[in-house]
């Protein structure tokens, strides 16, 4: 397995990249990556890791969602941390493990254990790591969503911002109703497709209308959902995950090809 | 009177397709976040109170037997006539008797959610009694024919202009204009008579205080006490769960109540109902029959405790995208909104009602503005699991679910999948993004999907390239 940062006493951190990271924007991984390196962590990414369970979790599936949570669980407790950089991955695994195996003596301990050194990539940096960019330069005009279980489950709100602030050039627009859901809920934007489209809908004119050159947020789900919704409605709003922009790796947006 | 029809499907469709229902649920539940938000912002010890009034329903609901005996007990002390309902029919077959001992031929109603629940209006209506519904929001909506779509303003879904057609339509003397004054001035012109013609008044209760046995209604348009006074007979009716021990305890959670519903300090009126008329008062009722329904609610004690400290505020529902965007009529249950979606199954039958707890983002919203913490996206979730373990879940999605699972599951076998998937995807792309998929078409009906990449994250990892 690939280990990287070695400066005695750094914190030996797991990422945890989350599925639709690995599958859909490996930058992500990348940017997350190097940030915690940045920050002074020895990190280090389980090749064996695929699912966090949370889908089957919030279908209802508990018994399809316990193996899913037992492997990470077993792949990710030997750590110092499991980061991940997805609010809704990292409230999962924070929040609803320890309800998953409520009535589980013997992975209770375990589920509880890991979810105290679980953190969300972005208030890691800031409240563990006291991590500040520096010397990222990004000049444009961006306007920030609050994904819901980073904000809500993990209190991640001041972080992406004091980070953002941190890169020259980037100016940071208010968002109406930046703290409302996209619509995304996982399995739900399938399931209920229409419902969905209204209320990404409503969170697409709130996005064009700060007329910002860029939408970023903390959890990839989320902007996958508002960014396939701008393009769609042929707005030219470019969408990253906040990561790709404080490691600097901001050269292709969301649907733009290398 | 029609209920909500077709299957949930169905009616989301159609509130989906009716612009005007966006435009009137956007000018209420907008209004009310404003002013609720502002109200919490201008209360400083917002989160405390918010935590004193869970634990002052907790502790009732903790000794719910104790504190109704005590209700009954002073109740009766009171001069008041207490009845028991185990279910929705109980409770009409009480009311309708009540009423026809009364020789009653006309009914006036204040607004009540519990009404509503037990099938109340419909079962007036078939005792052949003539229902005049008080509340200015209830009464549009019975001259429109139709059920409560909010919980606080039940004609949410309809605005000042279908209103204004409304009122030109049935009431005897028209509005003079359609600015609100008039329109409210009509209304009350309509109304006043009845007030006085009706021999039984039915309200419901926002309290029942053990240590007095007196109950609380808590309105602002008066006409809850014009229901519950001149008529000879006042009827309360209400749910169990509605106990509390004292007249402080229902004081201190009035104020989380009404801050959460309308962001006002307290509403115009907030009455304390105890027994019938006595000797030197100048008026109140003759008889005051208090019945208490139960309805799921003992067995909810055991399943979902918390909700029963829900003081149906209505702030989940103004705050719940999912709400925003289909109006409470797609839910189809007395109640709609996060709230209602937690207790229609209870007591519709989850296996007819799947689709309330499983359509919504879990985004916590409902739970974070709740004045009693309610942990609704949990409960919502707890639906979800019934639901899956007793196979009502749509085979398909099911099955999906499952086998994702057990691939993800086995990563060798969850990186073969993806070696073979995400190939197959690019093929769909066009300049980076994929507007049409097979088996994907509930995300691509209305979005673009991004072309995923040659190899993911982690096999770039195993390979030690770095991107």
């Amino acid at each position: 397995m690939p280990e990287r940062g070695n400066a005695p006493g750094a914190p030996h951190v797991g990422l945890f990249a989350t599925c639709l990271v690995d599958s859909i924007r490996p930058n992500v991984g990348f940017a997350a990556l190097a940030l915690l390196e940045a920050a002074g962590c020895k990190v280090e990414v389980p090749l064996q890791q695929t699912c966090c369970g949370q889908p089957a979790f919030n279908s209802g599936a508990d018994d399809a969602a316990k193996p899913l949570a037992k492997a990470v669980i077993e792949t990710f407790e030997a750590f110092d941390y499991l980061v991940a950089p997805s609010g809704s991955c990292a409230g999962m695994i924070k929040a609803h493990y320890p309800e998953l195996f409520a009535d589980d003596p013997a992975w209770l301990p375990r589920a509880r254990a890991l979810a105290a050194k679980t953190h969300e990539l972005l208030s890691f940096l800031v409240d563990v790591r006291g991590f500040s960019p520096r010397n990222v330069v990004c000049k444009a005009s961006a306007t920030y969503h609050d994904s819901c279980s980073g904000l809500r489950e993990l209190g991640v709100k001041a972080q992406p911002r004091a980070l953002l602030n941190a890169v020259a050039g980037l100016e940071l627009r208010p968002l109406e109703g930046e703290e409302t859901c996209c619509g995304f809920g996982g399995t739900f934007c399938v399931k209920y497709s229409d419902i969905s489209n209204a209320i990404v809908g409503e969170k697409a004119q709130n996005v064009v209308a700060t007329d910002a050159d860029l939408l970023l947020g903390g959890d990839l789900g989320c902007l996958l959902n508002m960014a396939g919704k701008l393009r769609r409605d042929g707005a030219s709003t470019r969408v990253f995950h906040t990561a790709e922009i404080l490691a600097g790796m901001a050269d292709h947006a969301i649907g733009e090809e290398a | 009177m029609s209920a909500p029809a077709g299957t949930f499907h169905d009616r989301v469709e159609k509130a989906l397709h009716d612009p005007q229902l966006k435009i009137a649920l956007e000018r209420t539940t907008g209004n009310a976040r404003r002013k609720r938000a502002a109200a919490v912002e201008a209360w400083p010890e917002f989160s405390a109170a918010r935590a004193a009034a869970a634990a002052i329903k907790d502790h009732a609901l903790a000794h719910m037997a104790y504190y109704l005996e005590m209700f009954e007990r002073n109740a009766l002390a009171s001069g008041a006539q207490v009845h028991w309902a185990r279910d929705p029919d109980e409770a009409r077959r009480i009311v309708v008797e009540i009423c026809k001992a009364a020789g009653a031929k006309t009914v006036t109603r204040s607004k009540s959610m519990l009404g509503e629940e037990i099938g109340l209006p419909h079962a007036l209506a078939e005792a052949g009694l003539r229902r005049v519904e008080t509340d200015l929001a209830e009464h549009i909506i019975q001259l429109a024919g139709e059920t409560p779509s909010h919980i606080i303003w039940p004609a949410a879904h309809r605005t000042r202009e279908d209103v204004a057609k409304l009122f030109d339509q049935y009431h005897r003397e028209k509005p003079p204009a359609h600015d609100v004054v008039s329109m409210v001035g009509s209304a009350r012109k309509e109304l006043r008579a009845d007030f006085f013609a009706a021999e039984v008044g039915i309200s419901g209760a926002n309290f029942l205080v053990a240590e007095t046995g007196a109950i609380c209604t808590i309105t602002n348009e008066g006409n809850a006490e014009l229901t519950t006074t001149p008529p000879r007979v006042h009827i309360v009716t209400a749910g169990i769960e509605k106990i509390v021990a004292s007249t402080e305890h229902a004081l201190q959670l009035t104020r989380l109540l009404v801050r959460s519903a309308t962001g006002a300090d307290l509403t115009q009126y907030t009455t304390f109902h105890s027994g019938p008329k006595r000797a030197a008062d100048r008026d109140g009722p003759e008889q005051f029959h208090i019945v208490l329904v139960d309805h799921e609610r003992t067995k909810m004690l055991s399943e979902l405790p918390e909700m029963l400290r829900c003081l149906r505020c209505g702030a989940c529902l103004n705050h719940c995208v999912v709400y925003r965007a289909i109006g409470g009529h797609a839910y189809g249950g007395a109640y709609p909104g996060p709230m209602g979606s937690v207790l229609t199954p209870a007591f519709d039958g989850l296996q007819q009602t799947r689709d309330l707890p499983s359509a919504c983002t879990l985004n916590g919203q409902c739970k974070q503005v709740c004045p009693v913490d309610i942990p609704l996206p949990t409960m919502l979730r707890h639906w979800r699991s019934r639901s899956w373990r007793a196979g009502y879940e749509p085979k398909i999605a099911g099955a999906a679910i499952s086998i994702w699972a057990f691939v993800a599951a086995r990563p060798a076998l969850y990186q073969l999948a993806q070696t073979f998937a995400l190939p197959a995807m690019r093929l769909f792309a066009k300049a980076g993004w994929i507007s049409s998929l097979p088996l994907a078409s509930g995300w691509t009906a209305h979005r673009d999907f991004p072309k995923p990449p040659r190899q993911t994250f982690l096999t770039m990892i195993r390979k030690g390239n770095r991107s």
